[in-house]
């Protein structure tokens, strides 16, 4: 599955990072980085955070 | 063979995740999803942001800015009936009543009704009051919030707060007026509602605190210590009531939303659950007082362990024990994110430990909450997000689940 975070609408809430930090991390920046292809065992996680982005940021396919 | 009929009522955030989540671990479940308002479930954080600022200013029409609100649904339209646009007036045994008079048989009911804002109980000035909790509420303020337009909110809590700094920001002329010391003085706590009263005060708001309105007048509030403020437009932001009148006569108790154990399921209705704004639990990472908690982020950790619930008693085994989320909050106001985790409002002493709150909205600040010498809660100020998580993981560190007996 790849992972894609519209950086356009993406506030930073940090809600990703805190469902799926094994896919979603900050840099000492500030900034937003995420694993872009992702195995299936991580699925699940994945869809987590994307259920807790406030600002449904984040799209799987 | 047919699944269980499970009908969950309220189509917003809670409503929306738990019937998803009831579909991807009970694909044979007959799905039913009741709303009273005509829309699809919507996001409603924007509706005093960025949204309230781009339809005021006339940015967006209604149907775009609706569009960006819409909330992405897991649901193929063969997965749930939903029915929009008809409220559930009753629970009976045989299931949900709705205002329309039909009865949707249910062997499991979901309350997801959330809350509607408390007005205040005084005649006058009906044509320029306003509440916001829905698009509609959202469609009828928008467009009175002109350059120059003075506008009275009454009630300093997120909401109310967020109005006003969208308010300012379009460039009209704003007064809060709050019964309490200071804004947002639960949920932060006196130090840091304090500094909030600051940066409202340094972006140009009247606030007004320990001050509570006695009457309306044409084009005037009146308030108690005789002093009367001007207004072409009032909100009321006070605060809120549970939307339970529709689960009287169900068992349940009802006091403050709906009292629900740590596996969501109503205590005194077994074949009922509550999930979101609406239900009252006891957090165990904090203590074992039952609470409503009013975040975005409770819809969808209640959602799911509601789900689990109805799926293990389904198959006939026991929910496993223990539910504990980390609650989360943000606020936006005069482009600073104020951004908790935990519960900073259980805590009895607050300790700057990054930046000054003097600098509030300049620099970065995080403040740290305690009670008892023990963590509950930490909130960023302004904060950059690689600052706050290193905080958020001290603070995980420190709650652990309390055994309760
Ligand atoms: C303006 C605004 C700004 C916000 N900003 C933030 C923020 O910045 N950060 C944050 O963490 N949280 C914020 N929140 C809170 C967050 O939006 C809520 O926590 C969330 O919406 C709760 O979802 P819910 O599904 O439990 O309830 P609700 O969203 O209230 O949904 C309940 C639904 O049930 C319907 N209903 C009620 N009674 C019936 C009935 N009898 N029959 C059928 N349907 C019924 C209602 O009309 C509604 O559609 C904000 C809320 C508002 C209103
Ligand atoms: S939760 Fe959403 S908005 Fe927040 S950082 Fe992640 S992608 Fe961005």
């Amino acid at each position: 599955m790849k992972v894609h975070v519209n950086m356009d609408i993406c506030l930073l809430h940090g809600q990703c990072v805190i469902a799926a930090p094994e896919i979603f991390s900050f840099d000492d920046n500030g900034d937003l980085h995420w694993v872009e292809v992702i195995d299936d065992s991580q699925v699940a996680d994945a869809e987590a955070a994307s259920d807790a982005c406030p600002e449904q940021a984040i799209i799987l396919g | 063979m047919a699944g269980p009929r499970i009908t969950v009522v309220g189509a917003s955030l809670a409503g929306l995740r738990t019937t998803e989540a009831l579909k991807a671990a009970l694909p044979q479940a007959q799905l039913t999803l009741i709303g009273d308002e005509p829309h699809a479930p919507y996001n409603r954080p924007p509706l005093s942001k960025e949204v309230m600022e781009s339809f005021a200013g006339g940015d967006t029409d209604e149907t775009e800015a609706f569009s960006k609100l819409l909330l992405r649904s897991k649901l193929m339209p063969e997965d749930a009936s939903i029915r929009l646009g008809v409220g559930a007036t009753g629970i009976e045994s045989a299931g949900v009543r709705l205002a329309d008079g039909s009865l949707i048989r249910s062997d499991w009911v979901i309350a997801a009704t959330g809350i509607r804002p408390r007005r205040l109980p005084l005649p006058g000035n009906e044509d320029i009051r306003h509440v916001l909790r829905g698009f509609d509420d959202a469609r009828a303020l928008a467009p009175m919030l002109q350059p120059g337009v003075r506008l009275a909110v009454i009630g300093a809590g997120f909401i109310g707060c967020e109005i006003a700094a969208t308010a300012r920001k379009l460039g009209l002329h704003v007064t809060i007026v709050e019964p309490g010391p200071q804004p947002m003085m639960r949920a932060l706590g006196p130090r840091v509602a304090s500094a909030m009263a600051t940066l409202h005060r340094r972006h140009g708001v009247t606030l007004l605190t320990g001050r509570s309105v006695e009457a309306f007048k044409p084009g005037r509030v009146f308030l108690d210590n005789g002093k009367e403020i001007e207004a072409d437009v009032i909100v009321e932001a006070l605060g809120s009531l549970p939307n339970t009148e529709w689960l009287a006569g169900s068992g349940a108790e009802l006091s403050d939303g709906v009292l629900v154990d740590d596996t969501m399921r109503a205590v005194g209705a077994s074949s009922l659950f509550a999930v979101g704004d609406i239900a009252r639990f006891a957090n165990p990472l904090f203590d074992d007082v039952p609470r409503r908690i009013e975040h975005w982020c409770i819809p969808g950790q209640t959602a799911k362990r509601a789900a689990q619930t109805i799926v293990a008693i389904e198959a006939g085994e026991t929910p496993e024990p223990g539910f504990a989320p980390l609650p989360s909050f943000w606020s936006d106001q005069y482009g600073m994110r104020v951004q908790a985790f935990g519960a900073p409002a259980l805590a009895e002493t607050q300790t700057v430990v990054e930046g000054d709150l003097s600098q509030i909205g300049e620099a970065p600040v995080i403040v740290e909450y305690a009670r008892d010498g023990a963590l509950t809660g930490v909130i960023g100020l302004g904060a950059p997000p690689a600052l706050i998580a290193k905080h958020r993981a001290r603070l995980m560190a420190a709650l652990t689940p309390k055994e309760t007996a």
